[in-house]
């Protein structure tokens, strides 16, 4: 399987009663009260060291997204970073996975396509292409979308996209959002006929079915563990198996938090900070906006308000008093000695069915020797153990770059390439 | 009183299902709801003693249809579709009366079919915007911020038709739903150019405002009546942003007599 590290660059050392002042970590919290350019700048640069150092330690992948106006994680341009990771890691078999630039709010898409193109050009075709829906924060929010059009958009965004990177012929694009008269990609991506392309999700049936519809890879991305996540991925495979499609596990990504040290105290004891200050203040988003009536498509509505999990209700509104073992024991977080990580993810991508794997190895506050550490720890002492899960059963990842796919155990040669 | 009749006609080469309720007798009044959905209220049986109320429940509202708001694109469309329900409708011209985000529609209609609208009643309305008086936000706001834009009285019987029952799922979906369907057209900011055509309007054109209004304050009944040529405005006491669902009696008299006059 292949594990990728993500990052959100999240605000470091936001007030210790953030949540208790403030609003929203999302759309409205004051820059100029809460943060500071010139740290911000570090952050930036921490950001970036860290993923090349878990290129370095031979991940397979790193991630980066986008977000806006918060201090949850503001990569307002994932491919910015992108572009500095690929130029970073050029002789590295690492994938450089963007999770990504958001389509409905990019205008017109084709930029989307110009710059992963550009991205997989300059990687030398390492590109993961995501495709997010986007948050209705960003996007309705920050960035004025209409939350009914997001998807129709969306859809279009895509199509548009798809048609500039494989289109062998000039061709004018009437749509309904976009109107192009003369389609002409410089440059088209290395990859063919297209790079993988992932579909970011948090379990609405609207994106299982687009993501099926073009054999893209979903992924689910949640910060509520695996344990929370299995019910979700259940209903995903339930779906792909209705709808005729091969159970590959790579055709499913999923995220989840990671901490690793050399002992399971010791992991408390650096770590419970961090994974506090992570749930108590990045995830500080006034619930209000992020169920902005249109976001969910009508179906997806009825499904989701129809199938309200009451116990995932309560298990939520607990949180806040959770203590670091309350965290590790319902999978929010996989956190311990490298044997701990290793024995409790290994069962978690098996009972999700996962080939794609997410892993957030920075989470809120963790400073940058300490994240340096989480990297090398899971690289070194987890990672290996991962690399053949899912060969016996001799699928092909269809969704990684073709020149990085090797098998399991060549993959990830990232130490000797450097 | 319940509704007398509701009557689905459809419009647009045939791609909008549009349903219409209709109540009453006498001249033929139009009615166009707020953004949260058509409700057949104690305003609405009021002026159905004197006027034959159609209400139409605006595209992608009504049960059972929700894509019926996917054809209409912008307020052009959604103006022009109006323009046609009234030849489904078989009304000429109509007195048109509209709420909230069914108070720009009306204004729209006015300012692009003249002909359809005989005399034009405004509450409430949205449509227009001042930098100095930011309009919130309303499909984005916390119940308990957004309740005293909308409601002077706080516990007033109808916040029941605006805020969602949550153990009631159909209520939930319907209510999100209405937002999502009436927001496309006024999303992110409520001003999507009724200013540069509000000076076409001809209908002698009543404008009724809460005068506890939190959502458009009535510095916006002000800026309508500075803007629509023949206007005059009443302010309605210890009404807010529902003034027709907080002061019906009030309200609909204001209505009845500028409408009969």
């Amino acid at each position: 399987m292949k594990i990728s590290m993500f990052h959100l660059m999240p605000y470091r050392e936001l007030p210790a009663d953030f949540e208790k002042r403030y609003h929203s970590v999302w759309v409205d919290p004051p820059f100029w009260e809460l943060a500071d350019p010139e740290r911000v700048g570090q952050y930036y640069n921490w950001t970036l060291d860290e993923l090349i150092h878990a290129a370095l330690c031979g991940m397979d992948g790193i991630c980066v997204n986008e977000h806006h106006q918060n201090a949850y994680g503001f990569m307002p341009s994932p491919n910015v970073m992108g572009s500095v990771l690929a130029r970073a890691t050029n002789g590295l078999n690492t994938a450089i996975v963007q999770m990504g630039a958001t389509l409905p709010t990019t205008n017109p898409p084709i930029r989307v396509a110009e710059e992963y193109a550009m991205l997989d050009c300059i990687s030398g075709g390492r590109l993961v292409a995501g495709m997010p829906l986007g948050s209705p924060m960003d996007v309705n929010l920050c960035y004025g979308i209409s939350p009914i059009e997001q998807r129709e958009r969306y859809y279009e965004a895509h199509d548009l996209i798809l048609k500039a990177w494989q289109s062998r012929e000039i061709f004018a694009w009437n749509g309904r959002f976009f109107q192009l008269p003369m389609v002409n990609l410089w440059p088209r991506p290395i990859q063919s006929p297209y790079p993988p392309v992932w579909v970011p999700g948090s379990g609405s049936l609207s994106t299982w079915d687009f993501s099926a519809k073009h054999g893209h890879c979903y992924c689910f991305l949640s910060y509520y563990g695996n344990n929370v996540g299995k019910k979700i991925m259940d209903g995903f495979w339930d779906f792909v198996s209705r709808t005729g499609l091969e159970a590959n596990p790579y055709r499913a990504g999923f995220l989840q938090l990671v901490a690793v040290s050399e002992t399971d105290a010791k992991a408390e004891q650096e770590y419970f900070p961090h994974i506090r200050y992570f749930y108590d203040k990045c995830l500080h988003i006034a619930p209000e906006l992020l169920a902005i009536p249109g976001h969910q498509d009508y179906r997806s509505l009825v499904h989701s308000v129809k199938n309200i999990n009451p116990g995932q209700g309560e298990l939520m509104m607990q949180v806040p008093n959770w203590k670091y073992r309350d965290f590790v024991e319902n999978q929010f977080v996989i956190a311990g000695s490298p044997a701990t990580v290793r024995d409790q993810l290994m069962t978690a991508v098996k009972k999700l069915r996962v080939g794609n794997l997410m892993v957030l190895l920075h989470i809120g506050s963790m400073p940058h020797e300490l994240t340096l550490k989480n990297i090398e720890l899971f690289s070194r002492e987890v990672m290996p153990h991962f690399r053949t899960v899912w060969d016996d059963e001799g699928w092909v990842n269809n969704w990684w770059p073709q020149r990085l796919r090797g098998n399991g155990t060549s993959a990830g040669a990232g130490r000797e390439a450097h | 009183m319940a509704p007398s009749s509701e009557r689905t006609v459809t419009v647009w080469q045939d791609k909008v299902r549009a349903r219409v309720r209709v109540a009453g007798s006498g001249p033929a009044l139009v009615y166009l709801h707020c953004g949260y959905g058509l409700v057949w209220d104690e305003f609405l049986d009021l002026l159905a003693r004197d006027f034959t109320v159609y209400a139409p429940e605006h595209p992608g509202t009504s049960d059972g249809l929700p894509d019926a708001v996917k054809p209409l694109d912008d307020v052009w469309d959604l103006t022009l579709f109006y323009d046609e329900l009234f030849d489904r409708l078989g009304l000429k011209s109509a007195a048109v009366v509209g709420h909230s985000f069914g108070g720009m529609v009306a204004a729209e209609l006015a300012a692009s079919a003249r002909e359809r609208v005989g005399k034009l009643v405004l509450i409430d309305s949205l449509g227009l915007w001042r930098d100095d008086t930011p309009i919130k936000n309303y499909m984005v706001m916390a119940q308990p911020d957004l309740e005293p834009l909308l409601f002077h009285d706080r516990t007033h019987p109808a916040r029941k038709h605006i805020f969602a029952n949550l153990e009631d799922a159909d209520s939930v979906v319907r209510l999100t739903w209405a937002q999502a369907c009436t927001g496309k057209f006024i999303w992110s900011v409520p001003d999507k150019g009724l200013k540069k055509r509000i000076h076409r309007i001809t209908a002698p054109t009543l404008i009724v405002w809460g005068r506890q209004d939190g959502l458009t304050p009535p510095v916006y009944a002000a800026e309508f009546a500075r803007l629509v040529p023949d206007s005059r405005t009443e302010i309605v006491d210890k009404a807010a942003h529902m003034a027709p669902m907080e002061q019906p009696a009030a309200v609909a008299a204001l209505v009845r007599d500028f409408i009969k006059k």
